[in-house]
């Protein structure tokens, strides 16, 4: 193991990646795509496909770099059956066989519906997709999600755009817990220490948008994240340290009495 | 106000309407003070009383800073992308005495209703532009502009655009199904007024003066699957505090009612029309204006906010850094007029007249993001 660096990759589906940072391309200018790409490290990009004018002027598709691996998301979608249109209407598009299912039919806060997510990544694990749901922390629909073929799941940290963090962390910890898949903490997260957190967690990768399309200096952001993503994931993979709820363990163990040969 | 509806007319259980009247008979803006104003300010989620106190005299004067608020809710929502449409006007042939409105079936205008190939020709010219959302307006006259003929207008605007709305006449919810089937997820009805008294004075004779039938269009719209709704208030009209209070709580009540619709607010004030230069939006200033959106803004974080040319190119080119989210650009108020010359009169006159590059340019040097398109039909 000496001179060997033991390679820590994200697998979804058959693909590996060595970035654990998914980035959003809607809400900033097009023109900063390419330098926050690099300045994130990011390897998969989301895209909305009903951002994506086919045809038209700024085709979004022209500003992403080649070698980025496209995440189209249904976004718009507001039941299974339009999440596999779009999402077919993306593979038509040249997008790829990736694809984020976001059903949303609820406009005020944008929380999916696991249900009809659920029902989605059936249809599209069966056609070949890599299907990555978006969903509301759930540890029976993730098993579920799972099951219809899944590549990963991706659970809120808060609702989209709120920048509120980890409010949901204690549920993203059971599904760590319990399931399998690379698990991805999706919308939500704020600021680098948030997606720190979670790495440290141990989830397997952050999708960020907002946070980093609302900044002043968009690169920059993209660099703060990449790095606090990173420490994340060295901390989850160094074993993190206890720490102690209060006060400090005691020195003399409250067992030292026993003996194997007591009796 | 009327509330007999006419025979054609689809009617609808009637206790929204009465409820959202007895709210805003009861509001007095009067009341609020710089307190309330502060208070609504650190909500995350507004009542009714702290979006009247947004709106009432009181929080004038703190105008700054619920606009850093309003741009605050709107960048977390929205990023910052503005998206671009233009309306084009099919036909100007009404049925209503609206008398504020250049195409009041008294006014002795230029009439005339383009014909499929001219309106394909239009939306051509239109598309060249590279815009994407595309409105279509009308009169209100069911004889000449027929459900059919918009439907068809609307089928052939699928082909050149990805987001088609409407702007026309209110309908029941099969004929709203129709339309839909035709390619259509958008409609926008204005209520003009919420005083049943100013709206039977202002609307002296028509199928517009059946205010219930007016009011329960949005219904109606998604009842018969469209996926958003538009609402405003003419400001100006009527006491436009009240107006503006009424059209956010409708808003709102749709909203909660059906929980996927897409809301958006428009927010048009009186202008000028053909043949009477004297009409103006009386109280209603800029300051009292930007106060309307940012308090819809504030109300609704997650809903669209639409700028007309209306107002002038300074005043559009600030409010899409605060609070509108949808621009206009590229615009005719005539029957027509993008590719041939405009085949009626305009309904109001307009205070921006710049071409769709050139609003382009303007988003973008406000590090804004220009989007043609925001939406998949499915």
């Amino acid at each position: 193991m000496k001179n060997e660096i033991k390679k820590d990759l994200l697998t979804l589906g058959s693909h590996t990646f060595s970035s654990r940072f998914i980035l959003g391309s809607g809400k900033y200018s097009l023109d900063l795509i390419n330098a926050a790409v690099e300045e994130a490290g990011a390897q998969i990009i989301t895209l909305a496909l009903r951002r994506a004018n086919v045809g038209g002027l700024a085709n979004i598709l022209d500003y992403i770099p080649k070698g980025v691996t496209l995440l189209p998301n249904t976004s718009g979608a507001r039941t299974a059956e339009e999440a596999v249109r779009i999402a077919r209407l993306a593979r038509e598009c040249g997008c790829g066989d990736f694809v984020k299912i976001e059903v949303i039919h609820d406009a005020k806060y944008l929380l999916p519906d696991n249900y009809e997510t659920t029902k989605a990544t059936e249809v599209l694990a069966k056609e070949g997709f890599v299907v990555l749901p978006y969903m509301y922390p759930d540890l029976n629909a993730a098993r579920d999600m799972v099951n219809a073929g899944a590549a990963a799941i991706m659970p809120l940290g808060a609702p989209i755009g709120t920048n509120k963090g980890l409010v949901t962390k204690e549920f993203i910890k059971i599904l760590i817990d319990e399931i399998d898949l690379p698990i991805i903490v999706d919308a939500g997260i704020g600021k680098p220490s948030q997606a720190c957190e979670a790495m440290e967690m141990g989830v397997d990768a952050i999708m960020a948008n907002t946070a980093i399309a609302t900044a002043g200096d968009i690169p920059a952001m993209a660099k703060a994240f990449r790095m606090a993503i990173e420490a994340g994931r060295g901390a989850y993979n160094s074993g993190l340290g206890r720490v102690l709820d209060r006060g400090a363990a005691a020195s003399s163990p409250l067992t030292g009495f026993l003996t194997d040969s007591g009796e | 106000m009327s509330m007999k509806y006419m025979p054609h007319m689809e009617q609808l259980d009637h206790s929204m309407m009465d409820e959202l009247l007895a709210e805003v008979n009861a509001v007095d803006f009067t009341a609020f003070t710089e307190h309330d104003v502060r208070h609504a300010l650190d909500q995350e989620y507004l009542s009714f009383s702290d979006f009247a106190a947004l709106l009432s005299p009181a929080a004038l004067p703190m105008l700054e800073i619920i606009a850093q608020k309003a741009q605050v809710e709107t960048r977390k929502r929205f990023g910052n992308t503005i998206c671009l449409f233009t309306p084009l006007y099919i036909a100007n042939h009404c049925a209503n005495h609206c008398i504020y409105c250049g195409f009041n079936c008294h006014n002795d205008i230029q009439r005339g209703q383009l014909t499929f190939d001219e309106i394909e020709r239009e939306f051509r010219a239109i598309a060249e532009t590279g815009l994407k959302d595309i409105l279509i307006l009308t009169g209100e006259h069911r004889a000449k502009s027929s459900v059919e003929y918009i439907a068809e207008a609307c089928r052939l605007a699928r082909k050149f655009f990805t987001s088609v709305g409407i702007e026309v006449y209110p309908m029941n919810s099969d004929e709203y199904a129709l339309l839909h089937e035709a390619g259509v997820d958008f409609v926008s009805v204005y209520q003009e007024t919420y005083n049943p008294e100013t709206y039977d004075v202002k609307h002296l004779a028509g199928p517009k003066k059946v205010f219930p039938y007016r009011f329960y269009s949005q219904e109606r719209a998604l009842m018969g699957g469209m996926r958003g709704v538009g609402f405003g208030a003419l400001l100006g009209l009527d006491d436009f505090r009240k107006d503006a209070y009424a059209t956010g709580l409708h808003a709102f009540y749709i909203q909660k009612k059906y929980p996927s619709a897409e809301i958006s607010f428009s927010c048009p004030r009186l202008r000028p029309i053909v043949n009477d230069a004297s009409i103006n939006p009386r109280d209603v200033h800029e300051p009292q204006l930007l106060q309307v959106m940012c308090a819809y803004r504030l109300l609704m974080p997650y809903a669209g906010v639409n700028i007309s040319t209306r107002e002038r190119d300074v005043f559009r080119d600030n409010v899409i850094k605060i609070c509108a989210t949808r621009i206009s650009a590229g615009v005719k108020t005539g029957v027509g007029g993008h590719e041939e010359e405009e085949k009626g009169d305009a309904q109001f006159v307009i205070s921006d007249e710049r071409s769709v590059d050139d609003v382009v340019d303007a988003i973008n040097a406000r590090g804004l993001q220009a989007a043609m398109t925001d939406y998949v039909f499915v």
